[in-house]
C-alpha cells in the first residue's frame, strides 16, 4: 500500500437498528487490503463506539476513513448537541445516556473510554448547539 | 472447549451456525451491555448474553466473538439470525439465567482473559 485510500459514510441517526454498518464496511474493507487483524479490530471497535454514540446522541452525522501506509484516520462528524463536559465524558462509567439506549445494551459509560483506548491518538472538538468532531488515528506499524 | 460442548453443558439450542460447533473457544465473556463486551479483548471468545437486538451480532462481528449464547430463554428475531449466519457465527439459546450459564463454564474451565 503506498497512496492512500478514502471512505466516507453517511450515518442514519433515526435508525438504531442499522448503526454500525459503516464500521462492518470499515472492518471488512481493510481485512480485504491486508491490514494486520489486531489493527482492523482497533479500527473497528473505535468507529463502531464512535457511531453508536453519532446514532444514540446525535441524530447522525459522516465518517471519513482515510487508510495511508502509516496509520488509519477516522473523522466522525455531527451536528449534535455537543458535549458539555469532555472530560466527565471520558471517564469510564459516565454516561448521560436515557432508559431507552440502555435497554439497547448501550450507556453503560465505555464510548469514549473505549475510542480512547483502542486508537492511538483521540481528539474531540466539540461546541454546545454545533456539534462534535472526533478524530481518531490507529497506528498501521 | 469446544462450542459443542458449550452447548452440552449449558443445555442449549443451537440457532444458526451448526457447521462451525467443532471451533475452539478459548475465553467467554458474559454481559447485556455491548460497551461493557468492547472493552474486553480476546480471541475466539463466546459472548453470553441477554440481550437480542443487531447490535449484540455487530459487536460480536468486531470483536471476533464466534459464538454468541442467549440466556433466560430468549431467541432473536429471523432477521437477527439471518444477520449473525452472514458473519459465520454460531447463535445458541439456553433457559438458564446469566449467573448459572457464567458459573457452570467457568466450573468447566473457561476464564474470563483479558486485562488489556
Amino acid at each position: 500500500m503506498s497512496t492512500s485510500v478514502k471512505f466516507n459514510y453517511t450515518v442514519d441517526g433515526e435508525d438504531f437498528t442499522r448503526a454500525g454498518e459503516a464500521s462492518s464496511n470499515v472492518k471488512g474493507k481493510l481485512k480485504q487490503m491486508g491490514v494486520s487483524p489486531d489493527v482492523v479490530r482497533k479500527v473497528a471497535i473505535a468507529m463502531y463506539e464512535g457511531e453508536i454514540n453519532m446514532v444514540v446522541h446525535a441524530k447522525g452525522g459522516n465518517i471519513t476513513v482515510e487508510v495511508t501506509p502509516t496509520e488509519i484516520i477516522m473523522t466522525l462528524k455531527d451536528v449534535g448537541p455537543g458535549i458539555p463536559d469532555v472530560e466527565k465524558a471520558m471517564q469510564a462509567g459516565y454516561s448521560t445516556a436515557n432508559e431507552n439506549i440502555r435497554s439497547l445494551g448501550f450507556g453503560a459509560g465505555m464510548g469514549l473510554p473505549n475510542m480512547k483506548k483502542y486508537s492511538d491518538e483521540l481528539t474531540i472538538d466539540t461546541e454546545l448547539g454545533v456539534g462534535t468532531t472526533v478524530v481518531m488515528k490507529v497506528h498501521i506499524s | 472447549m469446544t462450542i459443542s460442548e458449550v452447548k452440552d453443558f449449558l443445555e442449549a439450542k443451537i440457532l444458526c451456525g451448526e457447521e462451525h460447533i467443532g471451533k475452539d473457544v478459548h475465553t467467554a465473556c458474559g454481559s447485556d451491555m455491548m460497551s461493557d463486551v468492547l472493552a474486553f479483548v480476546k480471541d475466539q471468545s463466546v459472548l453470553i448474553t441477554g440481550l437480542n437486538n443487531p447490535q449484540v451480532i455487530r459487536t460480536a462481528e468486531m470483536m471476533d466473538i464466534i459464538c454468541i449464547c442467549f440466556v433466560r430463554g430468549k431467541v432473536p428475531d429471523e432477521a437477527i439470525i439471518e444477520m449473525a449466519e452472514d458473519r459465520g457465527l454460531v447463535l445458541m439459546a439456553t433457559d438458564m439465567r446469566m449467573f448459572e450459564a457464567c458459573g457452570i463454564l467457568y466450573e468447566k474451565g473457561l476464564r474470563g482473559g483479558a486485562k488489556h
